[in-house]
């Protein structure tokens, strides 16, 4: 038997192949009695150790609990639970007596990088160390069978590990994982065990309430911006309001008699107020201080401007990321040309815990909470800037509340070690939500221009595509070393796109303003395919055709694609009439290895009011780890694409972003929401795809393309809340 | 010096009087359940029961609380077994998590008024944002909840 299947059994109810080949997933009874457990405080002890360690990854205790050590960091993306589940599905552990703590970057720094890339980002938690957590759960199982058959003198071949149990299988003895796991640690292998193919997965697939949410429900769950420590002082923070500027100076004398301010810290480009108590007084205190700033040139640019100079910029010299067949040459002899310019804006990651770091600074050791998306990397950068050895650095990773790609590059804690010197205790360091929102490193603005040429029949023979964008790159100071043509984000589902047009040209012109870039859910694509895949549509249109059969005939010979756009319009009942100011629209893309398309069916009411009324997702991310967590993702992800699509914009005035707040920068909220139906259809194959991402970027262009089905209107910038969708509008 | 009675426990708070509740709890009472996101009242991260109406903490002097009985998350069941926690457990509901508790207040206090919601009342009465987007499964724990505190 399975060690894993009765209580996957008694949780929940799976139904395999649905008639579309997809997984129907049901929750059928509250599963928290059986399921593993995260603690409210996510990361690790002290030293990242455990007496009854097995390896780096896996301790057993006497009592049978295991703890397994998670090498990414959760954000509400669930790898925190879909890790685990691949260690245990090889570990043949009991699920319910698992228990799981983020690995210390601490230990992997003293110990030879035992647990190598722990970020999470890319979508990549899943795809990079499934074949590792496999590894070790393998791994430790056959130590855990070898120890129990020296106590009995027989050999491990001759003996089972099911349910946290070794058993001789001819006589019927029994050894608890527990009673073990001593000898256990002591036992190296000559060779390490093969681990299971997919089609051997017992426990791999099937969908597990996550971990994570039990203290996420009673407010347990130890975020950053949580931490108390003795002796702890409170920082506010203002950064030069135009990004890039410097401080010239600031007068204090405003808080000179001011109860509870501790100190007024100067950074090079930002002023920060220290306080006892509480961080509202340090907050208050700081919006006293009237600092000067060097803004530079930048302090006169503005949005209006930097659209101007990116249209420009489109026949400017541009590098190339793909080019087949010869689009010079066969696009202007086409029957039909079309031309049309897509414009995206710059966006906020806005996660809703904003940016905060807390850290004790002492000459010999350096402790930081903080939430970030890669500790690995947070502790070079904590070692870089605070002098100290790596060695010496202790993060304590916690939940994080939002990260979205923002929580990757953590200035507030370059920020909080400075002032943490400067105070000589330990400081909390939080963003106010408009620093947050304005001192954002953004998504970057893009102005993308398509030409095609159609034959005869309305199909595209040869099609080009200039995406003018900001490098993220060079935003971020990253070197390129070895690569060829455009950063890859800059032309991300537009050089990769799989439709069959003989002539594709794709290439790039990279242009920064002022304001910082970074990576942005789904980078590239997020803006990219909803540029493409209104041009898809919009060819569609002037040939008359419908827009999914025009992309069925594009990716001809290319099966899961097609079972993915198949799967969606099938779902969302396609091409069925719908009632006057209703309509529907289609997109799809390829994310992180993952496909994905949806179906957005909108009303658009007489006065041009916009409402979502339903959406179909379905995707192939080849594997399926957590089906629950998968569709969590795509609906998460669908929320918040459309949430960009419908309002998302940073403006700039004065080089200044203007947006700071949610009342400016408006989220979809739960009255917006759409019905959200998904689809999984996993088609196998060598690699695996990543979910955290995908859903973000089709929901953009199906909506936008739902509005053309409706109104005749075609959107070629976002958000469409600055558009009139009233009949007889331009 | 301020008088607040929070989940039954008795404070005296002497800070500046214009302080928001959200922060007198969270940096002085050292409750941190309760939730920073926007401070203008428009996330409702904040969300808790003063006098047993739900209110955007961030936005609420601590002065203007003088003698109120105020439950946060921490609070709000003594085992977490509120049954919209349970709900939000049984439909898997946080990501991220860091707005759930202010949905959960929210939430808890609107079945109180609305014992057999329908979809229009969540519409109209839970308005709180959650980045992740996991507004579809927090209207199917909402009627849940609701059928868990019938029965």
């Amino acid at each position: 038997m399975d060690g894993n299947a009765t209580i996957t059994r008694r949780q929940f109810i799976v139904t395999g192949a649905t008639a579309a080949g997809g997984i129907a997933i049901g929750l059928a009874t509250s599963p928290s009695a059986f399921a593993a457990t995260a603690g409210a405080q996510p990361w690790s002890s002290e030293d990242g150790r455990n007496p009854h360690d097995l390896d780096a990854f896996i301790a057993i205790e006497p009592d049978d609990s295991v703890l397994i050590r998670y090498v990414r960091s959760e954000m509400g993306q669930g790898s925190m639970t879909a890790l685990p589940m691949i260690v245990t599905e090889e570990l043949q552990c009991d699920w319910s007596k698992v228990r799981v703590e983020y690995a210390s970057a601490n230990r992997s720094v003293r110990e030879n990088k035992v647990y190598g890339d722990m970020s999470s980002y890319g979508s990549h938690s899943v795809k990079l160390s499934r074949e590792k957590m496999q590894q070790v759960g393998a791994s430790a199982r056959e130590r855990l069978i070898a120890a129990a058959a020296a106590r009995w003198g027989v050999q491990p071949q001759d003996c089972t590990a099911a349910n946290s149990i070794v058993t001789h299988t001819a006589t019927g003895r029994t050894f608890r994982y527990g009673e073990i796991a001593g000898d256990a640690a002591k036992i190296t292998l000559a060779k390490e065990p093969a681990i299971k193919t997919p089609d051997q997965y017992t426990f791999i697939g099937k969908p597990m309430p996550r971990i994570d949410v039990p203290p996420k429900t009673n407010g347990s769950a130890k975020f950053a911006i949580d931490t108390q420590l003795p002796d702890m002082v409170f920082a506010a923070i203002n950064a030069c309001p135009v990004p890039g500027g410097k401080l010239k100076s600031v007068d204090d004398s405003p808080l000179a008699a001011t109860p509870g301010v501790l100190q007024v810290v100067r950074l090079p480009d930002a002023v920060a107020v220290v306080a006892t108590g509480s961080f509202w007084r340090a907050k208050q205190a700081l919006a006293k201080l009237h600092p000067e700033w060097d803004v530079g040139d930048a302090g006169t640019t503005d949005s209006a401007q930097f659209s101007r100079e990116y249209h420009a910029a489109l026949d400017g010299p541009a590098e190339v990321a793909r080019n087949n067949g010869n689009v010079d040459e066969v696009l202007p002899k086409a029957v039909r040309t079309l031309e049309a310019v897509y414009e995206t804006p710059y966006l906020a990651h806005a996660p809703m815990e904003p940016m905060n770091a807390t850290v004790h600074f002492q000459p010999d050791r350096l402790d930081i909470w903080i939430g970030t998306q890669a500790a690995n990397e947070t502790i070079e950068n904590a070692a870089r800037v605070s002098g100290l050895n790596a060695e010496q650095i202790y993060i304590h990773n916690c939940f994080i509340g939002g990260g979205f790609g923002r929580k990757t590059a953590n200035d507030q804690m370059v920020q909080a070690i400075a002032i943490a010197k400067a105070v000589q205790r330990p400081v909390k360091l939080i963003w106010t939500r408009e620093e947050d929102m304005r001192r954002d490193r953004f998504r970057p603005q893009a102005v993308t221009r398509f030409k095609a040429g159609l034959d005869a029949n309305g199909m595209p023979v040869a099609w080009s595509m200039r995406n003018v964008i900001g490098s993220i790159f060079a935003s971020l100071g990253m070197h390129r070393p070895g690569l060829k043509g455009p950063e890859p984000m800059a032309v991300a589902g537009l050089a990769n796109n799989a439709y069959n047009v003989p002539n594709t040209r794709v290439d790039a012109v990279l242009k920064n303003t002022h304001l910082p870039v970074m990576f942005w859910r789904a980078p590239g694509e997020n803006q990219n395919i909803f540029a493409l895949e209104s041009f898809v549509d919009e060819i569609a249109a002037a040939s008359g055709q419908d827009p999914y059969q025009l992309r069925r005939k594009l990716l001809e010979g290319k099966p899961d694609w097609l079972k993915v756009l198949d799967t969606v319009a099938e779902k969302s009942d396609w091409g069925k009439p719908l009632p006057k100011g209703k309509g529907r629209g289609i997109a799809i893309c390829d994310n992180m290895g993952s496909l994905c398309a949806h179906v957005a069916e909108i009303t658009v009411s007489a006065k041009g009011e916009l409402k979502v009324d339903r959406v179909t997702v379905a995707v192939d991310p080849h594997y399926v780890v957590n089906p629950l967590t998968i569709a969590e993702q795509m609906e998460g992800g669908t929320i918040f694409g459309l949430s960009a699509a419908l309002y998302g914009k940073i403006t700039v005035k004065n080089g200044v972003p203007e947006q700071g707040n949610f009342d400016t920068y408006r989220m979809v909220r739960l009255a917006e929401a759409p019905k959200i139906d998904v689809h999984i259809v996993p088609s196998g194959g060598p690699a695996w795809g990543g979910v955290g991402e995908a859903s973000t970027p089709p929901i953009m262009a199906a909506v936008a393309n739902a509005i053309f089905a409706v109104t005749g209107k075609r959107i070629r910038s976002l958000p469409i809340m600055d558009h009139d969708l009233s009949p007889g509008s331009a | 010096m301020v008088t607040i009675t929070v989940n039954g426990t008795q404070h005296q708070l002497d800070i500046e009087p214009d302080t928001p509740l959200l922060w007198a709890l969270r940096d002085v009472v050292s409750l941190t359940g309760t939730k920073y996101g926007c401070g203008i009242a428009q996330c409702g991260a904040c969300t808790v029961h003063i006098d047993g109406q739900p209110m955007r903490s961030c936005s609420v002097p601590i002065a203007s609380v003088d003698g109120a009985s105020i439950i946060t998350i921490e609070g709000l069941s003594p085992d977490g077994k509120h049954p919209v926690q349970q709900a939000w457990i049984a439909e898997d509901v946080p990501q991220c998590g860091y707005c759930q508790s202010g949905q959960i207040m929210a939430v808890a206090a609107f079945l109180k008024d609305h014992p057999s919601p329908t979809d229009a009342d969540i519409d109209a009465n839970i308005t709180n944002i959650c980045r992740c987007g996991t507004y579809e499964r927090m209207r199917r724990a909402i009627h849940r909840a609701a059928d868990l505190m019938k029965a």
